[in-house]
């Protein structure tokens, strides 16, 4: 077939108008029919008109050849936008099964003029490929996470690759990476989930369940008050709240946090939301709480619930009435502690 | 506290508006229907909507109507439903969604709706639930929902919804403020609000309010102007919106105004622009921020404005 590498500008300098290529002698050119009055009369390149008059020529007739193929590349070289011909090319790309390698680099030095393309046909090509395609479509969302580690359309798209195309093998690994990196970052926990739940090679959340308890409680006893550990946390029994408070590594860990009188928001309502479902806390839990010594609440409620919601009434007052709320639909304890 | 400054904001859009040269209006182009929404629905709140002509307006947004039906950010770009939503809620503003055939626009968007209920946002084919709320939003003002499958529609969103009680772009998403206001303002037109745990997503978009009284979009996140419509809007679709300190949030809201030459930025001290101008105005109407005509959380337009489509005889 033509050499494709690179070669775009090159061709560009030396071109040749196709009306005076020999290999295009037998076609007649489809002029565009813009109606009698044209609304907005646009002005066309003459290169322009004349590939596209080209293009309409074979597209109408439906020749998939390799004459067909060159055409539209340089049609997308002239303008990236137009779908017909992405879509024609992918046709032709079907019935002469030409490299998709090759393709998958082409798409990549057009993509600098125009992103939305580029990634349908981006999509397209890779879907092709399977396998074949995934290293190469896994580095480039790499590459742009590592200038954003939050960048939503990345990992957007890095999940639909991972999903259509595999390459499981690595994602945890990059996942406890980039929570190295920044154990913060939000995302990167939500793709930890993404994989855990959804790997073909992992055996599924159950199976993961113990390991991940293990790393999240290390994350959770670093940072306190990192929002997405306690998330993470709490989904790891998801559908299985009998386990969640029966673990004991889970009321441990609301403890401990406890027991250092800082950042400990998160470590209270997790142990309300475990009494809410029947956990029974011992005594060690009662003197925890107290011993926070909060300021503004008062002598603190017999009722170990009501108790944790008046402190975080007191100690996160931007959600206070969120707080008084969940009190108020605290199960009636018979007796008190 | 201090105060809304209402005259510099009109002044500044409609400065915006009419500086085709400016760096905002270049950066802005492809998406000037956007801007022209977020504009114009801002001027609307404030009760200056007659401040822009309304023919000039108008006659440029059906300049932008491609033959599919669809509308594209600027004359001669190519269509999206990003845009056409805009194009029907500005002429909304100004009571004349009639002008349009509404079989023509509905065509559009209901040829964009999947096998599994999702939509893409254009011909490219790229999903989001972002284009489901656009879809199920711009055929209901069109009186058009029914034209589409609601059913599969809901089912593609509620696959969405994340163990947080948020919701993603895709399924296995991570819940963002903003996916979120496009999944709850979706199921609330299409009357599919009892899948949402209002409990649990109430909680998780009360945790977005930050020190300074402002809301982020994601954990760990700075907090920004828009996330008070995004994360405000849906607390109020689920009824939760007493979960958040609402005068924080007024105080976030009118420290990121710039007082001198109006206009709204993302947070105190940056720079302002169109987007988060119309945001800060619209969450501050949420809030019943005094002098401001209510807006409707789902539709994102004055509630007169939605009262007139839906209750109106024509």
């Amino acid at each position: 077939m033509e050499s494709d590498e690179g070669d775009e500008q090159q061709q560009e300098a030396e071109r040749l108008p196709l009306s005076q290529r020999p290999e295009w002698s037998d076609v007649t050119p489809i002029p565009q029919d813009d109606g009698p009055n044209p609304v907005v009369p646009i002005a066309y390149k003459p290169e322009f008109s004349e590939t596209m008059s080209y293009f309409r020529a074979v597209y109408y007739s439906d020749e998939r050849s390799s004459r067909s193929f060159q055409l539209t590349k340089e049609a997308i070289c002239l303008n990236p936008g137009n779908y017909t011909v992405w879509h024609f090319r992918r046709q032709i790309i079907e019935t002469l099964h030409t490299d998709l390698q090759d393709e998958l680099a082409f798409v990549g030095r057009i993509a600098k003029s125009n992103s939305k393309n580029y990634q349908h046909h981006r999509r397209w090509v890779a879907e092709k490929l399977g396998t074949g395609a995934v290293n190469k479509e896994l580095q480039f969302t790499k590459k742009m996470l590592s200038l954003d580690a939050k960048n939503y359309h990345a990992w957007s798209y890095r999940q639909w690759v991972l999903q259509a195309l595999g390459g499981w093998e690595d994602e945890l690994d990059y996942c406890q990476i980039l929570l190295g990196e920044d154990i913060f970052n939000n995302s990167a926990w939500n793709q930890r989930y993404f994989v855990v739940t959804r790997s073909p090679l992992l055996g599924g959340l159950i199976a993961m369940r113990d390991s991940e308890v293990n790393f999240t409680i290390e994350a959770i006893l670093g940072n306190p008050e990192n929002e997405s550990p306690w998330r993470y946390l709490r989904g790891l029994y998801k559908d299985d709240t009998e386990s969640w408070i029966n673990d004991p590594r889970i009321s441990s860990v609301c403890l401990k946090v406890l027991s250092t009188k800082s950042n400990y928001v998160f470590a209270l309502s997790t142990l309300l939301d475990l009494i809410c479902h029947g956990f029974r806390p011992s005594e060690e839990f009662r003197e925890a709480i107290n011993a926070l010594n909060t300021p503004d609440s008062g002598p603190l409620d017999s009722d170990l619930g009501r108790a944790i919601c008046r402190v975080l009434e007191c100690v996160d007052p931007l959600r206070c009435n969120y707080w008084l709320w969940r009190k108020s639909k605290l199960p009636l304890t018979v007796s008190s502690q | 506290m201090g105060e809304l400054a209402a005259d510099k904001h009109v002044k500044y859009i409609i400065s915006v508006e009419k500086k085709k040269d400016s760096f905002e209006s270049v950066v802005m182009e492809h998406l000037r229907l956007n801007g022209a929404y977020w504009g114009l629905t801002t001027l609307d709140i404030l009760g200056k909507l007659d401040a822009v002509d309304e023919e000039d307006v108008i006659s440029w947004i059906l300049k932008c109507q491609d033959e599919s039906g669809g509308f594209a950010g600027n004359i001669g770009h190519d269509p999206h439903v990003l845009y056409t939503l805009s194009a029907v809620q500005v002429l909304a503003l100004f009571d004349k969604v009639d002008i349009l055939d509404a079989d023509k626009v509905s065509n559009y968007i209901v040829g964009l709706q999947n096998e599994d209920g999702s939509f893409s946002g254009d011909i490219w084919g790229e999903v989001d639930t972002r284009f489901s709320y656009i879809a199920i939003c711009c055929l209901s003002i069109l009186q058009r929902l029914d034209k589409i499958n609601v059913d599969k529609a809901v089912e593609y969103i509620v696959s969405c919804k994340n163990l947080d009680g948020g919701f993603g772009c895709t399924p296995g998403g991570e819940s963002h403020a903003g996916q979120i206001f496009c999944c709850v303002g979706a199921l609330a037109i299409a009357g599919a609000l009892h899948h949402v745990d209002k409990d649990l997503l109430g909680w998780w978009l009360c945790e977005r309010q930050v020190k300074s009284g402002g809301l982020n979009g994601r954990p760990e996140k700075l907090p920004d102007v828009c996330y008070s419509w995004w994360v405000l809007s849906s607390l109020i679709m689920i009824d939760r919106v007493h979960w958040i300190n609402k005068d924080k949030l007024v105080k976030f809201i009118l420290d990121c105004q710039d007082m001198e030459n109006g206009g709204i930025s993302d947070r105190p001290d940056d720079a302002v622009d169109v987007f988060h101008t119309y945001f800060g105005v619209a969450g501050l109407s949420l809030l019943e921020y005094p002098g401001l005509k209510p807006i409707d959380p789902a539709y994102a337009l004055p509630v007169d404005v939605v009262n007139r489509i839906f209750f109106s005889k024509k």
